[in-house]
């Protein structure tokens, strides 16, 4: 293999495939970046036995076609260090023969790994497939991966759970995510061409982080298609393949507050920017706030054994709130990851203090946040 | 006879019948006062406690502490008592008995910072302190007469009152010359009680006590003594070392001995229970995943039951596995919430076994829980698994079945071995 590219292009296209080699890797091959050369396109793949990530650059120089391995974080670095709008050619002569990377006056050869022992991740029939548009995409992926569990024992909510349901009366793909602590759920309606008979799969959240990142980089749809246990997108130049976590995500509408009436609306910036403030009290993270909730007037108030308290109220103009007092309790973090997401008005639904409590953006009903509230 | 008075902490001459000084008459007299230095203090309906001390207003009412989403009464106060509701009684049963109860929802943090500052009026007296559980704790205040100016019984007068005083809540006091008789004396007189047992009198009041008054004798040891012949302690006391091993296996000696009245445990500072665990050996050695699972599965079971009578949870898992060859292997997880469910520990535990289980013949597995945490934190359900409460109330159900006709009366099918 012997191909010459433009430094910018490879190093995009090394950027997007190496963040899914794991740094700490007890398998050598998996270190590598398979680098495959053909018919004017350079083809580059990475994977982690989880994820594969393929990008495909066309308009390259392709002097003799050719495949090799080589190690993933070295080359990357190498390229990035190179000064801008250099020519990268990359030159391999074939079996154990180190890969030669030249550019101007500098010249470096990298060990390889045999091609044939690189995993192929990219088989297997993926029978569902479907289109979203990347803004979509983008926010289904924001407004759920904040609640992705981190525990190992539930290993099933390490990811956001993507399926089609009904939602009083109509078909809608959701996105998914909870730790216990907080659900948060996005749908888009209706559901795209080709998914309504799609399984529900839980996308782990590697894959989830790494298919926000290149969708960031588009603003084109991006085809989604999976299997039982497979699911892939096409974003851009990238083809991302990942596999599914196997295990059955708990059935979440349950936990899902119906007959919540005690609605209290809240001015997002006030609110959040409050929470803030009061939470600073304490550096111990699950501390509560608490909420004290009265006829258009809400105090937020913290406490810390060792630092003191805090509190600070908002009313009329920013608050409105028409049932009996209530007070409730709330990690300030929690809070906050659902604000975040909020962009004017934030709508709480609670039933008392002590029962879990709906949070929406009151201009945006597709998204919908459930907080287990904590004692105060 | 001397004596001291609990009101104003004074020695007193033995002949009064109140304080010369103080004028109070809860004296307390014993041959041995001024030379026991063991004690066993244990708080009184302490989270009951704690709330009445909280909110005066309940002073006289009938108050229980528990509820929500776990169904039973983690403690009851003494009015509450005299209607004969307990610890861990459901919770429906107790308002049946005592229907205008206050119903206090445990707030664990809230206790476990009272607890705190009681242990540390405690160790001011002594470093030799053994914390047990939250409201309960062992000390031994041999050899501090010189610091304190006072022998132990007139120190932990002190400290009762202090107590009282600084933290709002009573406690019960047992002084002895060792730990177990400590423990068996300060339950003797409740609440705000202060009694003691000399090693004089210790063997004449256990003899006709039950066998169950022992720490350790749950309803299987006990049903195990009484098929025996033996129903109290006097009996099994008799017993010489050599027969009581040759009836009731290696910790036989040790149970007659505890029967006398015998305790050689010191008072270990280092020695808070950190973690409850169960373990079996096999008969044969075993390397099948499915076929160690079974004994996974009973084991999970037993820490379950003695996480529940010890009132703790596990907040996480330590698998426990001896090769054929002896080595030891040992792997952890933690929980994302408190657990006393044998399918949760199993949850947990299993993963790690099926790590391990790579072919290796092994002959004892076990599981143990630590880090432990409080009952009343344990199962109570969350988003992602909003039935844990109604799966611990199963448990219950099973369990009581258990009690009342054997450990077989109900099992899991994963405890059985497949047909063959």
């Amino acid at each position: 293999m012997k191909i010459t590219v433009e430094r910018a292009i490879l190093l995009k296209a090394l950027a997007h495939v190496q963040s899914v080699v794991e740094r700490r890797n007890t398998i050598p091959i998996l270190a590598n970046v398979l680098i495959a050369a053909q018919d004017g396109v350079l083809r580059l793949t990475a994977t982690d036995m989880e994820i594969a990530l393929v990008e495909e650059v066309a308009g390259i120089e392709v002097e003799r076609p050719g495949r090799t391995t080589a190690p993933a974080a070295t080359l990357y670095e190498i390229v990035r260090k190179l000064p801008e709008g250099a020519k990268v050619q990359l030159d391999h002569g074939g079996g154990d023969a180190p890969l030669a990377l030249r550019a101007g006056r500098f010249h470096t050869s990298l060990s390889v790994l045999p091609v044939e022992d690189f995993p192929s991740m990219t088989e297997g029939k993926l029978p569902h497939r479907f289109a979203l548009g990347a803004g979509q995409l983008r926010d289904m992926v924001d407004r759920t991966r904040f609640a992705i569990s981190t525990e190992e024992t539930r290993y099933y909510l390490n990811g956001i759970y993507l399926h089609v349901a009904d939602s009083d009366g109509a078909r809608v793909l959701r996105a998914v995510a909870t730790d216990g602590h907080r659900l948060a759920r996005m749908q888009v309606e209706p559901v795209p061409e080709g998914a309504s008979g799609m399984p529900g799969v839980i996308v782990p959240r590697k894959t989830v982080n790494e298919v926000r990142k290149l969708a960031e980089e588009t603003q084109d749809e991006i085809a989604v298609r999976l299997s039982d246990t497979k699911i892939r997108f096409d974003i851009g130049t990238v083809q991302l393949t990942s596999k599914l976590i196997d295990g059955t995500f708990p059935e979440y509408e349950r936990v899902i507050p119906r007959g919540n009436d005690k609605v209290l609306t809240v001015d997002k910036q006030q609110f959040a920017e409050a929470v803030g403030r009061v939470a600073a009290i304490s550096s111990e993270r699950s501390r509560p706030v608490k909420l004290s909730i009265d006829r258009n007037h809400l105090m937020l108030s913290a406490a810390s054994p060792e630092q003191g308290q805090a509190q600070e109220e908002l009313d009329d103009g920013a608050v409105t709130y028409e049932s009996s007092p209530l007070e409730i309790g709330f990690q300030a973090r929690y809070l906050n990851d659902i604000t975040d997401q909020i962009t004017d008005k934030v709508e709480f639904r609670f039933a008392d203090g002590s029962a879990p409590t709906v949070v929406q953006d009151a201009g945006k009903p597709e998204a919908l946040y459930v907080l287990m509230p904590m004692r105060v | 006879m001397r004596g001291l008075c609990r009101d104003c902490c004074a020695e007193v001459p033995g002949t009064v019948a109140s304080c010369p000084t103080c004028r109070g008459r809860r004296l307390v007299r014993h041959a041995e006062l001024f030379t026991l230095s063991v004690a066993h203090v244990d708080c009184d309906a302490f989270y009951a406690s704690v709330e009445k001390r909280d909110r005066p207003e309940l002073a006289a009412r009938p108050v229980i502490v528990g509820g929500g989403r776990r169904g039973v009464v983690s403690a009851a106060c003494y009015v509450a008592r005299t209607r004969g509701v307990r610890s861990a009684t459901p919770m429906f049963k107790a308002l049946a008995a005592c229907p205008d109860a206050v119903v206090i929802k445990p707030d664990m943090a809230k206790y476990v910072a009272v607890a705190r500052r009681i242990r540390g009026l405690m160790e001011a007296l002594t470093p030799l302190l053994q914390p047990l559980s939250i409201d309960e704790a062992v000390m031994d205040l041999r050899g501090t007469e010189a610091l304190h100016r006072a022998p132990p019984a007139i120190v932990l007068a002190r400290f009762a009152q202090d107590v009282e005083r600084a933290v709002g809540v009573t406690i019960s006091i047992g002084l002895a010359p060792n730990r177990l008789l400590a423990k068996l004396t300060a339950e003797r007189d409740k609440p705000r009680g202060f009694a003691v047992l000399g090693a004089g009198e210790a063997r004449d009041w256990l003899a006709p006590q039950p066998v169950t008054l022992l720490p350790g004798v749950g309803p299987a040891l006990a049903r195990r003594l009484e098929a025996a012949g033996f129903t109290r302690l006097g009996q099994l006391g008799a017993l010489e070392a050599r027969e009581a091993a040759r009836r009731f296996g290696e910790d036989g000696p040790v149970l007659a001995a505890r029967a006398r009245g015998e305790d050689s445990r010191p008072v270990d500072p280092s020695r808070e229970t950190k973690s409850i665990s169960a373990e079996t050996t096999f008969e044969a050695d075993i390397t099948a995943l499915d076929a160690l699972e079974r004994p996974l599965w009973r084991m999970c079971e037993r820490l379950g039951r003695r996480l529940r009578e010890k009132e703790l949870a596990a907040a996480g898992v330590v698998l426990k596995l001896k090769t054929a060859g002896f080595a030891l292997r040992t792997r952890n997880a933690r929980l994302p919430s408190p657990t006393t469910l044998p399918e949760t520990l199993f949850a947990a535990a299993r993963p790690l076994l099926a790590r391990e289980a790579d072919g290796t013949a092994f002959r004892l597995i076990g599981i143990g829980a630590q880090p432990l945490a409080p009952a009343a934190e344990a199962d109570r359900g969350d988003l992602a698994d909003p039935d844990a409460p109604r799966r611990a109330a199963r448990w219950q159900a099973v369990e009581a079945l258990r009690a009342r006709f054997g450990e077989d009366a109900v099992v899991q099918g994963r405890g059985l071995k497949p047909p063959r």
